[in-house]
């Protein structure tokens, strides 16, 4: 089997980096956060080799890193790496330094939000968000009701009909979800991320 | 019955075994009776909290898999089929060891007691640690010439914030050499499925899931069998290449050889039906 190895988009052109002129804020707490130091990266790049993601990112996650050293936190906390990652743990478990870059990944995400940063993939915290919604109202995800709702928030309606034919007419979308009973157990759960009113 | 002596276990069906993959769940509901193992489904359990809760807010991902330990009862292991559930479970029942705070506080909203010593296990491990002689008396039919590509995904060997906890490398193939199915190397084995940009992202999911089928294909394998229903829907929907191969559950190729005769309700569920190749290799009537 013949395949090229797998290079991050690089389009867009590097910004100018001046690593003395940044504070090192983001750093500090992406290492306090995921109880992850990553000084002793070397920047081998088997992280990036392994990740089957890579191709998709803006960033190899080895180079997420290195941002974050520079204290380039605004590029970091908006690319889209971080969400296109899905914490398949190949990249940490081939690191020969042994460290976890998919819980730095992991605690990005977080920081993103909480930081208000602009989400490069709108559409993934858009799903997430929808079962979200689904485990707030059943207790369990209910994927025909995901998959519509989030694709009236997309609205990427006809985009991959054929596959949700396919899995209705094999009987692998339920039309009603299945349900918790003692919910009130649950919801309760969800003020830690929709806050008070909902 | 040759396996006299029952082993009880609380079982954790979560989302996917409940639904998508239903066949998974009656299969392995199957094949535990006849082993011995007498899987009881968790009362009013709730989904693991999957990667959407812990992707937006780490203490409703704690709380929504608490939850579910705090519903088990003390004395006998909790089981869990899909290795994402396993792990959210896992990952929880380790915070709320190093924070008794959050614990009490949980166990208060619940009025219920969480185990911190249960022990959490996936199912391939009941099998390693208890099934294989079990399944040695109890074969009804071989699986001779059926040969296949274990499917581990990435998440069942456990990430590193866990890596004390059991790895399955090679489990799967002790398991199903018992059957006389014959494991073959050289494909890509534990390569992640695309996860949920399955369904956000599709187009950056169909070339991954090809590599995959494809290189099983170049091994020679008649089929893949996986120890995760998320994997073995994804590579069921996602591929596109010319051959597609059946995408078994590991508890559908266990059923088997235990002699279900049940199979037609499980395999008109796949994507890429199983029943023909069966047929050809004369496996079945
Ligand atoms: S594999 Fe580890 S050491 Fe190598 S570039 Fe990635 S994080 Fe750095
Ligand atoms: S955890 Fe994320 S960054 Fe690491 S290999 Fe998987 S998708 Fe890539």
């Amino acid at each position: 089997m013949s395949r090229t190895l797998p290079q991050a988009k690089t389009d867009a052109p590097m910004p100018a980096i001046t690593p003395g002129e940044r504070n090192r804020s983001l750093l500090a707490e992406v290492k306090k956060r995921s109880g992850t130091d990553f000084n002793r990266c070397f920047q081998c790049r088997s992280c990036a080799n392994g990740c089957p993601f890579v191709q998709a990112m803006d960033h190899p996650p080895n180079a997420v890193l290195r941002l974050l050293q520079y204290g380039l936190d605004q590029q970091v906390l908006e690319c889209n790496t971080i969400w296109v990652c899905v914490g398949c743990h190949t990249c940490s478990s081939q690191c020969p330094m042994a460290i976890d870059i998919a819980a730095v990944m992991d605690t990005l995400r977080l920081l993103a939000m909480e930081r208000g940063a602009a989400i490069a993939k709108p559409n993934i915290l858009d799903f997430h968000e929808e079962v979200l919604h689904s485990l707030q109202r059943y207790g369990r995800a209910h994927k025909l009701g995901i998959m519509w709702h989030y694709k009236l928030q997309t609205r990427r309606w006809f985009s991959d009909m054929d596959t949700g034919l396919k899995m209705l007419a094999h009987r692998k979308l339920e039309l009603r979800p299945s349900r918790v009973q003692a919910i009130d157990e649950i919801t309760g759960l969800f003020k830690c991320y929709w806050g008070e009113s909902r | 019955m040759s396996n006299s002596e029952q082993l009880d276990f609380s079982y954790f069906p979560g989302c996917s075994m409940a639904t998508t993959a239903a066949e998974s769940n009656a299969s392995l509901m199957k094949a535990a009776r006849v082993l011995g193992f007498n899987l009881i489904e968790l009362e009013d359990w709730n989904c693991c909290g999957s990667s959407s809760a812990s992707t937006l807010c780490k203490d409703l991902a704690l709380g929504m898999a608490a939850r579910n330990l705090s519903l088990a009862p003390a004395g006998r292991p909790l089981v869990a089929m899909c290795p994402r559930c396993l792990l959210y479970l896992r990952r929880a029942q380790a915070r709320l060891r190093q924070d008794p705070e959050i614990r009490r506080e949980l166990e208060e909203r619940w009025q219920r007691p969480i185990p911190l010593d249960l022990e959490i296990m996936h199912f391939l491990e009941v099998m390693a640690r208890f099934g294989l002689d079990r399944l040695r008396q109890s074969v009804k039919r071989s699986l001779k010439g059926l040969k296949f590509v274990p499917y581990y995904g990435c998440t069942v060997f456990g990430p590193p914030d866990l890596e004390r906890e059991k790895h399955y490398q090679g489990e799967m193939e002790n398991i199903l050499k018992v059957l006389e199915a014959q494991p073959l190397i050289g494909a890509y084995t534990h390569r992640c499925c695309g996860s949920f940009l399955s369904a956000t992202d599709p187009e950056l999911v169909t070339p991954l899931v090809n590599e995959i089928i494809d290189s099983a294909v170049a091994a020679g394998a008649h089929c893949l069998v996986t120890s995760c229903a998320m994997c073995q829907l994804n590579l069921e929907i996602r591929c596109s290449s010319r051959i597609k191969l059946p995408i078994f559950h590991f508890s559908e190729v266990l059923g088997l050889g235990l002699g279900a005769e049940d199979y037609e309700g499980w395999f008109i569920r796949h994507l890429v039906d199983p029943r023909p190749l069966l047929h050809n290799l004369a496996l079945v009537a």
